[in-house]
């Protein structure tokens, strides 16, 4: 399997771990990643809300980019997924506004056209799951997460709108997380958060509304009996990873639970070793997932 | 006909006690719905059962609940779909993949006066009421009506779809951290009146709207509403549409909202990707280097990120210049961010807004020869 590959901006700053594991984790899984080094940032719905023709045009190039290299796209983060259907729903819609859209990018010799050769831009979950196939990604498995028991996080940007994100055609994108857990061999856990708001888009304006969020789900999740939270967003990474210890003193307790990116959970029952996969540059400490792992060595 | 059992949430004050889960058996056709079931159990099981409805047409919006925690009309949820859903919601984990309850709540963010009955006047009356849901024209009053171009009302007519249900406010997620969030439904409808052509305080609306911490900055973009919503409104989508208006009157707010937007706009015109020490700098207090004094509120957004900061170069996280510097983050390789700079200069010129709600989808997908080539 080959793809063009946006990691978005968060993946390569902040959490630059991400970045490292999907490249170890992607090899394991044996997919080819074409890296677009020339793309933009999504925007990640702020630009859109600046000005909507500006967001529907700097991903209009992101995906003429995509589709110069004849490769379905990949991302590795909720919200570019959400930023960038968003844009491309718009895109698709109406001809005419495609064109006046196309018309800057025909200055740069770019061209974004609708469903060329069937193209899709599709988060990491969703290409594990319709594409790569469970089946064949339990067969890769040589470290099962037998005992580990793991919280799913979304990050809204992959759950909704449902009618934008796909869910007609694929009415269980909302169940991915449960369902990779266990192809990898995990336990679910169910707690009230996995499809809730992390609160980040509005850590710099309300800092309080945010940080409740973020601390009230991670101590839903430990309330659960979590061992840890696999999610595939970046941002949702930063509120409840990065923040965690500033959101424990925002919802009056202790927190202290491991918060895992998607590549890092499946490199992990791949066989990949922890420190290899940037866990040892989280925020909370991942070492409790480490010592329940230890008595299964890849 | 088919059975199905739905699983109410009950609450009966006058017994005094704790709300409690009842199941109901009931029978009827997958085309009809839960509010129908509801109806069902009330005349055929238990009389008390208590449930707010009137038009059974998606017209009234009385009958506002959480069905299998999703948040909607009952009068609109088929109770076939309400039982493929609960069979999908169970179908992973320890669960069976048939014959689930359907469970029924109150709505969410409300306090519950008795069964499926919340109080709308405490949350969401009051949060209407809170954006001066009337038109404010300068002025004497024109001899007849006002005359306004159908186009110009056009831009307003999503907003006015609403039939103040409430099922956005239930599914709120930035009311769920904050209560006093003025929230999606009274949002939406503040810019039914900021978009109107006859109101003459448009910008006292938004200055209000923008400087308030419980305002248009303090909703999380989760889509929870747009889901939410029977008629289709989109609150968030007003929402957004609120911040836009904000922006370019250059409403500075208390809240860091246009700060921040204007933050990232020009960070990635300038370097195509986050450049998130800058972004997090110029969100707080922008031209900190010399123009602007950072206000008290910047200061101390600044030093409450200083502990994360440390905590990151401790694990290595932040342990790089680019990650701790404003400014030293890289540009866009061999040419690209030019070509981002030559997007802006044409979008910032003519600043389209797509509004799909009203031009629609094209229907008809054009023959491959017949694709525009550009």
């Amino acid at each position: 399997m080959k793809l063009a590959y946006w990691p978005g901006c968060v993946s390569r700053g902040f959490t630059a771990e991400l970045h490292g594991s999907m490249a170890i984790t992607a090899e394991k899984l044996g997919i080819e990643l074409v890296e677009l080094d020339r793309a933009n940032c999504c925007g990640a719905g702020i630009i859109a809300e600046h000005n909507q023709e500006l967001a529907d045009t700097l991903n209009a190039r992101t995906f003429a980019l995509a589709q110069e290299t004849g490769l379905a796209m990949m991302n590795i983060c909720s919200t570019c997924q959400g930023a960038q259907s968003e844009c491309q729903q718009r895109l698709d819609a109406d001809s005419a506004y495609r064109a006046h859209i196309n018309e800057v990018l025909s200055g740069q010799g770019l061209s974004y056209e609708k469903g060329k050769g069937g193209w899709t831009n599709k988060n990491f979950l969703w290409v594990l799951v319709e594409d790569y196939g469970l089946d064949k990604l339990a067969e890769k498995v040589v470290r099962p997460l037998s005992g580990l028991r793991v919280g799913p996080f979304y990050g809204c940007y992959v759950v909704r709108p449902k009618e934008r994100l796909g869910y007609d055609e694929y009415p269980d994108r909302d169940l991915y997380l449960e369902k990779t857990i266990e192809a990898l061999g995990g336990e679910v856990v169910e707690y009230d958060g996995a499809r809730k708001c992390c609160g980040f888009p509005v850590i710099t304006m309300n800092r309080e509304t945010s940080l409740r969020q973020a601390g009230t789900h991670v101590g839903d999740a430990i309330d659960a009996g979590a061992d840890c939270l696999v999610t595939p967003c970046p941002l949702c990474h930063l509120n409840l990873d990065m923040q965690q210890p500033e959101a424990a003193k925002i919802v009056n307790r202790d927190l202290g639970l491991a918060v895992l990116h998607l590549p890092q959970l499946v490199g992990l029952a791949l066989g990949a070793e922890p420190k290899q996969l940037g866990m040892s540059k989280h925020i909370a400490s991942t070492g409790w997932v480490e010592e329940r792992l230890a008595g299964t060595p890849a | 006909m088919a059975e199905y059992t739905l699983r109410v949430r009950r609450y009966q004050p006058e017994s005094g006690e704790a709300a409690y889960w009842e199941e109901f058996q009931v029978e009827l056709d997958p085309s009809l719905s839960v509010l129908d079931g509801i109806l069902q159990a009330r005349d055929r099981d238990d009389g008390s059962l208590s449930v707010r409805c009137s038009c059974r047409a998606a017209i009234c919006g009385s009958c506002g609940m959480k069905i299998n925690g999703e948040s909607g009309l009952g009068c609109k949820t088929q109770i076939g779909e309400a039982q493929e859903l609960a069979d999908k919601q169970a179908s992973v984990g320890e669960g069976s993949s048939e014959g689930n309850t359907i469970v029924v709540e109150p709505m969410g963010n409300m306090p519950v006066i008795k069964d499926l009955i919340t109080d709308m006047e405490s949350t969401h009356w009051t949060k209407i009421r809170r954006v001066t849901p009337w038109l404010l024209p300068h002025g004497e009053p024109p001899e007849r009506e006002y005359v306004v171009e159908p186009e110009s009302m056009i831009d307003i007519t999503q907003s006015m779809a609403c039939i103040q249900c409430g099922a956005c406010v239930s599914s709120c997620l930035s009311m769920e951290a904050d209560p006093d969030f003025i929230g999606p439904a009274a949002l939406a409808k503040a810019y039914r009146f900021v978009g109107d052509p006859r109101d003459a305080e448009t910008k006292e609306r938004l200055h209000d709207l923008a400087n308030d911490p419980h305002g248009i900055y303090d909703c999380t973009h989760c889509f929870s509403c747009i889901d939410a919503c029977p008629k289709g409104v989109a609150p968030m989508d007003q929402i957004m549409r609120l911040r836009r208006r904000a922006g370019e009157e250059e409403i500075h707010d208390v809240n860091n909202g246009e700060n921040h937007v204007n933050a990232f706009v020009k960070m990635i015109e300038k370097k195509g990707t986050n450049d998130e020490a800058l972004l997090l700098q110029e969100s707080y207090a922008p031209g900190i280097k010399g123009k602007l004094k950072p206000t008290k509120g910047a200061i101390k957004g600044l030093l409450g990120s200083l502990p994360v900061a440390i905590r990151g170069i401790k694990t290595g996280k932040m342990r790089s210049l680019p990650k701790l510097i404003p400014g030293v983050h890289p540009k866009l390789p061999d040419g690209a961010q030019d070509e981002v700079k030559a997007i802006y200069a044409h979008a910032e010129e003519h600043r389209e807004q797509f509004n799909i709600y009203i031009k629609g989808e094209e229907e008809v997908e054009p023959e491959p020869d017949e694709k525009e080539t550009v």
